[in-house]
């Protein structure tokens, strides 16, 4: 199992054809209490940056962007009821959707956890 | 992930300033930093957007007391013989029957009644003082300059800072600090009711003290110089009730407390009437005239207004931002203004302009946002009650 992330903080980790994703601890520490997730739509085709989902803070609302192309398999349905597990454990129960990879090649352009380490710790 | 929030999340409060300019520093800038806080730019400055997380420091308020670094905001002290008259020519209230030691929300208005700023005026032995939002400050300062007559003197007290402690405990953790008033005979600080206001000693540094806020709980606003307020931040939070509190929780306290904000709720395109104001046109004023725009706004307390400033109370989680239509089956009547999650209510809220005949108490009507309809149904603000300490309470 291998976990990449994007420069707009999503994560993906990688198990066969299947990636789950989410947001990072850094990016849940960034946009505060999370009140709402407006969930991935199962069976929708997504390009690589397309908007997946929607996570609301108290303040504001954000696009999570597919870090890979891909069909949407499952959302965490889990998130409707409890929207806070995104700041509680957002690189784990937190996670937002799962897709069947279309094109394990996009994987090369995103980070491994110690480069995205690095990219947080510059901004 | 992105930010695809409406402007009230991404400074355009600042957008008056020169985006080549740095913000300026707060005289608590470090002592924000330390405490916890992550700055974000606001009205020109690095402000604290949160400490240790928006609901948690939202509902601390309500139970407990917050403090507030507003010293964005504009602080101006008006005199001169004749300063009450001449500030009438640009506010609608009665401001030459304010006593001292009294303080008056009031609007500031351009020549067809449009709203240019909300503020308060509080009169003070040698004036009055005007206490006006940070993103407008400086285009008020040049508005005041420009129609008050030259005896008149404006005075940008630039050198001090503005500090707000709200919440019921407010009171109690402001009590202990040994605060005197600066003369003999004035009342002590806890015996202010609700817009009152008085000068007073914290050994020997020098405060102003008003019992006002903008989170609908009883509080004070403390105007103290750059040079003192981390002393005075300090002996606060060292109050076992005050914790800091960001501006995140001051716009959603404020929503809940159902006041309008400046640059969102109000602008120079909406008039007092429509915003629910017309308690700041004062009676005798409606009569007299003789403030901006006074023709049209008398003519709208008259005849009504097309539209009206509501409150929303929506369905489900999902929240309705500025600039989201309103709609009455599939019929645009309105927009939204302001609106995000109440952490009280625990439901989504909203402040929104409607067309009259949807505005009435109760309406069931639906939000568009992002291609989904939200149901949503007319509520009578404030969201939450006020709870301030008024004249006649105890």
């Amino acid at each position: 199992m291998s976990r990449y992330f994007t420069p707009d903080h999503e994560w993906i980790e990688i198990e066969g054809e299947t990636g789950t994703v989410g947001i990072s601890d850094y990016a849940q520490s960034q946009l505060g209490d999370i009140t709402f997730v407006e969930l991935a739509q199962a069976d929708t085709d997504l390009s690589k940056g397309d908007a997946a989902c929607v996570v609301e803070s108290v303040k504001a609302a954000s696009d999570v962007y597919a870090p890979v192309s891909g069909k949407v398999t499952q959302a965490n349905e889990g998130l409707e009821d409890q929207p806070e597990l995104v700041n509680g454990d957002a690189q784990g129960a937190g996670w937002l959707f799962r897709l069947a990879i279309a094109d394990a090649g996009e994987l090369e352009s995103l980070m491994d956890q110690t480069a995205y380490d690095a990219y947080v710790a510059g901004l | 992930m992105n930010d695809n929030a409406p402007p009230e999340t991404q400074d355009s409060d600042a957008e008056a300033e020169d985006p080549a300019v740095a913000p300026d520093k707060l005289a608590l800038d470090s002592w924000h930093r330390q405490n916890g806080a992550r700055m974000v730019e606001f009205a020109g400055y690095m402000m604290p957007v949160q400490y240790e997380g928006i609901i948690a420091e939202h509902l601390w308020t309500r139970e407990h007391a917050g403090l507030f670094d507003v010293s964005h905001m504009g602080q101006l002290a008006i005199s001169g013989e004749g300063a009450a008259q001449a500030l009438e020519t640009l506010l609608p209230g009665d401001i030459s029957e304010l006593k001292p030691g009294r303080v008056r929300y009031s609007l500031l208005l351009d020549e067809t009644g449009g709203i240019l700023d909300d503020l308060l005026v509080t009169a003070t032995p040698d004036g009055y003082s005007l206490v006006v939002n940070g993103a407008t400050k400086w285009d008020d300062i040049a508005h005041l300059r420009e129609h008050l007559p030259d005896e008149i003197t404006i005075n940008h007290l630039a050198d001090d800072g503005l500090l707000a402690l709200q919440g019921p405990e407010a009171a109690v953790a402001l009590g202990r600090l040994g605060i005197v008033p600066q003369s003999d005979g004035e009342s002590a600080v806890g015996a202010l009711k609700f817009m009152q206001a008085g000068a007073y000693l914290w050994s020997d540094i020098r405060l102003g003290i008003s019992r006002t806020g903008y989170t609908g709980e009883d509080g004070f606003e403390i105007s103290v110089s750059n040079q003192h307020i981390e002393a005075l931040a300090n002996a606060l939070v060292q109050q076992p009730e005050v914790k800091p509190v960001g501006l995140g929780a001051r716009d959603s306290l404020r929503l809940e407390a159902g006041l309008p904000l400046y640059g969102h709720d109000l602008t120079d395109q909406t008039d007092p009437v429509s915003a629910g104001l017309a308690f700041a046109v004062s009676k005798a004023r409606r009569i007299e005239g003789g403030f901006p725009g006074a023709e049209r706004i008398v003519g709208l307390l008259n005849e009504g207004t097309p539209g009206k400033r509501v409150g929303l109370m929506l369905e489900g989680r999902m929240a309705a931002r500025e600039g989201a239509p309103v709609l009455s089956g599939d019929v645009q009547v309105g927009l939204v203004t302001s609106g995000g999650f109440s952490p009280s209510l625990q439901r989504p809220i909203a402040m929104a302009y409607v067309d009259t005949g949807q505005a009435e108490i109760g309406t069931a009507l639906s939000i568009e946002v992002r291609g989904k309809r939200l149901e949503a149904v007319v509520s009578a603000m404030p969201f939450v009650p006020h709870r301030y300490h008024r004249q006649g309470a105890s």
